[in-house]
């Protein structure tokens, strides 16, 4: 194991592990915030009750976030220094504006929001959780505009051996930032309704709860399964654009999604499923359906889509065959990104399926999904989908970035810290490691204590209510 | 250099400040529940004190950290792949500090006790090794000719930097108890003040020894005699100012002082940088210095034009939060017969 594995694969580990929380909170955080506007504008206790209920479950996840936040921003100095050095002048000030901007508006709003439940105005109440909204999607704009960047690079300059930003703006108005964050942020909001359909199912298929409880619960299914409807046809729709807009711009990352070696014919037929064979070159038991993959690229039953073995060629010339002494070979790992796709795309439109059928059982009239336990059992076990297809959309992201850390002007191999030692490298690969799964198991062991809670009882956070009054007797 | 260099050089400084002054106490706090706090009662009182402004409180460190990237792009990359185990140290802490608050809330109350003590050892690691790296950081660092810092753990842990450390660790648990002290009612305020009041006997002689280290092991005297002078007055005269506050009960006064303690330490190390920002040990032609560490001064505008448009709400809000969450915490048994000045 050298270095570069070793920074590479804490990457993908923290990287993979920190966003499962991420959309988890800008998805659970919209979904209180809603709740808390039904409350607000109807004066229906049941949605506030909801409202605190789900709330815990979004602190929760929000606490874990931000820790493994901060191993992001360290890790960039720590096993990426000659990166930092390359890019610190175009990546360090989306980073920073992060943390000014959202940062804390998230989590100074999200101490408001927590101990002032029935202490402020409702409507000041409210305008903190909206606050934490408007922080989390702010923040992840930030973040993607950074590593859009990266993808694609523009307004910027290369002098002195550093990549100098020329045009702030255009870091904005990057069109691989727009579709990145539409696809981001519609998923975080379809994980927000899968979670929240998917926990409500549980607390249905459990025995000891009650009626009132349930009452409540039926309002948190409609919800969660329309947002989960909506949202997940909108995440596909912005990725349909997003990869119409990677067979010109990053077109090696399309064929390896695809496992296209070979140029294709006109027209391009897909590839539904397969193995590649990477040292040959060729794919196995494929099964074709023509005419797709033309229509899928350019909207029309025509056009044929570049292969890699072809654009591999093409990079080798333009970049040249060796990069600083390392010989160069562009093709992605061709299997992860395929199948990462598949994965993705199938679970995409499984969570489609059910959020509609799911929807047409809980009409207003018949009521019928609640006596269905399949249904229930589906919809549940449907929670942990959206963890998977988020991870499995980066890794197509990022894996197919190989070998560049920034397209087509830095490279992985560049990029890696050169004075840390494989033993520090895996002291730190062993203690994320082990916060990472000590941390997993305490959250899915307090998430599930929240779940045994009856909303109908709910008294807010914590001690706040129970034991002590932050307005209480005595001022300075 | 330019004006904008220095003033983001300065700039990183002031969020350094804010960091210790605000983050500081929480590291204070969460000491004391495990060495001030008698049960999981009081523990949750002193806990609650800084519950809702605490992970604001952080964003001043991640803030400094994506200013140093964004506008001391080298400083950041040798500073931090250099300083790779201790920073690791530092997360750790931070992680396990970070999650407590909310795990402890939501756990089993039979559990709370181990969340309370992560709670505890979290708020210890962090200031102990932002002190050590900080204080071996001004003495020098083997730094070669690409910036690469290739150090060994004599670097790290040296006498002069263990001091600090400990010194850190002395001056934010100091500011916690004096935070305690102005913001709870009951026995623990009591308690608070007792404990600050001796402690600063205990943080003088610590004092004493970092200003002799400080002669012998740095260069800052030779540097800048008159900015290390008059910033080590300053340490000196608001420990000690914070100290006859607590003796007098005027605990405002007191936790400003603790306070304005920390940022006098960060103005010292500052001002004796300056203008490097990373001091090679091998060669002074290796020290990395403010010019030639940044970033270029149209990144360093689009910062300060951000800064200038957004630190005002941020200050606003902030102020706002802490005006919200004004008053003193009281155990569950509230002492009514308390007389509240």
């Amino acid at each position: 194991m050298d270095i570069v594995d070793l920074a590479r694969f804490q990457f993908a580990m923290t990287t993979v592990f920190h966003f499962f929380f991420v959309p988890f909170s800008i998805g659970t955080a919209f979904v209180v915030a809603i709740l808390e506007t039904f409350y607000v504008r109807t004066k229906n206790e049941a949605y506030k009750k909801l409202a605190k209920f789900w709330g815990n479950i979004f602190l929760l996840s929000f606490a874990v976030g931000v820790v493994t936040g901060l191993i992001q921003e360290f890790q960039f100095g720590m096993n990426w220094s000659d990166y930092s050095r390359f890019m610190g002048d175009i990546f360090g000030a989306p980073l920073a504006l992060e943390a000014l901007l959202s940062f804390f508006i998230e989590s100074t709003f999200i101490g408001l929001w927590m101990f002032t439940w029935d202490r402020v105005k409702k409507g000041t109440h409210l305008f903190f959780m909206w606050m934490v909204c408007f922080g989390t999607l702010t923040s992840a704009l930030w973040i993607l505009a950074a590593n859009s960047f990266m993808q694609h690079p523009v307004g910027y300059a290369i002098k002195g051996g550093r990549a100098e930003m020329v045009d702030f703006f255009a870091l904005l108005k990057n069109p691989q930032l727009w579709f990145e964050y539409g696809h981001v942020i519609l998923a975080a909001l379809t994980m927000g309704g899968v979670v929240l359909a998917g926990l409500t199912a549980f607390q249905m298929l459990k025995k000891d709860t009650t009626k009132e409880a349930k009452g409540l619960y039926k309002k948190s299914m409609r919800l969660g399964l329309w947002m989960a409807m909506i949202f997940s046809v909108g995440t596909i729709l912005v990725g349909d654009f997003q990869m119409k807009y990677l067979v010109t711009e990053q077109p090696m990352k399309f064929a390896a999604t695809e496992a296209i070696y070979e140029t294709t014919g006109d027209p391009a037929p897909w590839t539904a499923v397969g193995i590649a064979d990477t040292k040959n070159h060729t794919v196995k038991y494929k099964v074709d359906i023509p005419v797709l993959l033309s229509l899928l690229s350019y909207n029309k039953p025509s056009g044929s889509v570049k292969g890699m073995d072809e654009i591999n060629a093409e990079m080798k010339e333009k970049y040249g065959t060796t990069i600083d002494g390392t010989k160069m070979d562009y093709i992605p790992p061709v299997n992860t990104l395929f199948w990462s796709f598949r994965v993705m795309a199938g679970f995409g439109a499984w969570i489609i399926l059910v959020s509609f059928v799911g929807l047409l059982m809980t009409r207003k009239k018949k009521e019928t999904l609640y006596k269905r336990r399949w249904m229930l059992w589906a919809l549940a076990l449907t929670t942990f989908v959206p963890f998977i297809a988020n991870t499995a959309g980066w890794f197509i992201t990022e894996f197919g970035r190989y070998p560049w850390t920034v397209y087509g002007l830095f490279t992985i191999q560049q990029s890696v810290s050169p004075n840390v030692s494989v033993t520090s490298l895996l002291i730190s690969n062993i203690v994320y490691f082990t916060l990472f799964t000590t941390l997993a198991i305490v959250m899915i062991g307090l998430v599930k204590r929240q779940l045994q809670n009856d909303p109908t009882q709910m008294q807010g956070h914590g001690y706040a209510d129970k034991i002590l009054d932050p307005f209480d007797k005595g001022a300075f | 250099m330019s004006f904008l260099q220095i003033l983001w050089f300065i700039l990183i400084g002031v969020l350094f400040a804010g960091f210790f002054f605000l983050d500081g106490f929480d590291f204070g706090v969460g000491m004391a529940t495990r060495s001030l706090a008698h049960n999981e009662d009081e523990r949750s009182q002193i806990i609650e004190t800084i519950g809702p402004v605490w992970d604001g409180n952080e964003v001043w460190l991640i803030t400094a950290g994506g200013a140093m990237f964004a506008s001391f792009p080298y400083w950041y990359a040798t500073l931090f792949s250099g300083y790779y185990l201790i920073l690791l140290m530092i997360l750790f802490g931070l992680i396990i500090r970070g999650v407590s608050f909310e795990f402890r809330t939501a756990s089993d109350p039979k559990k709370q006790h181990i969340w309370s003590s992560a709670l505890a050892l979290g708020s210890l690691i962090v200031p102990f090794f932002l002190g050590v790296m900080f204080v071996s950081m001004i003495q020098g660092m083997p730094i070669d000719a690409n910036g690469n810092m290739s150090a060994g753990f004599f670097d790290y842990f040296n006498v002069m930097s263990v001091v600090g450390g400990v010194a850190l660790v002395l001056l934010t648990y100091l500011h916690g108890l004096n935070y305690i002290a102005l913001k709870t009612l009951g026995d623990i305020r009591e308690r608070a003040r007792n404990y600050a009041a001796f402690l600063y006997w205990i943080l003088y002689a610590g004092l004493v020894v970092f200003a002799v280290l400080l002669f012998f092991q740095t260069d800052f005297f030779q540097v800048r005699p008159l900015g290390t002078l008059i910033t080590v007055a300053l340490i000196v005269c608001f420990a000690v100012l914070g100290h006859i506050a607590t003796f007098k009960g005027n605990e405002m006064l007191a936790f400003i002082s603790s306070g304005l303690t920390m940022v006098s330490l960060v103005a010292m190390i500052f001002v004796g940088m300056f203008p490097r920002v990373m001091i090679s040990s091998i060669s002074d032609k290796y020290d990395l210095l403010i010019q030639n560490a940044s970033s270029t001064s149209y990144t360093l505008t689009v910062m300060t034009i951000a800064t200038i448009c957004l630190l005002p709400f941020v200050l606003a809000y902030t102020i706002w939060s802490y005006w919200i969450f004004r008053k003193r915490i009281a155990l569950p048994v509230v002492h009514t017969a308390e007389v509240v000045k």
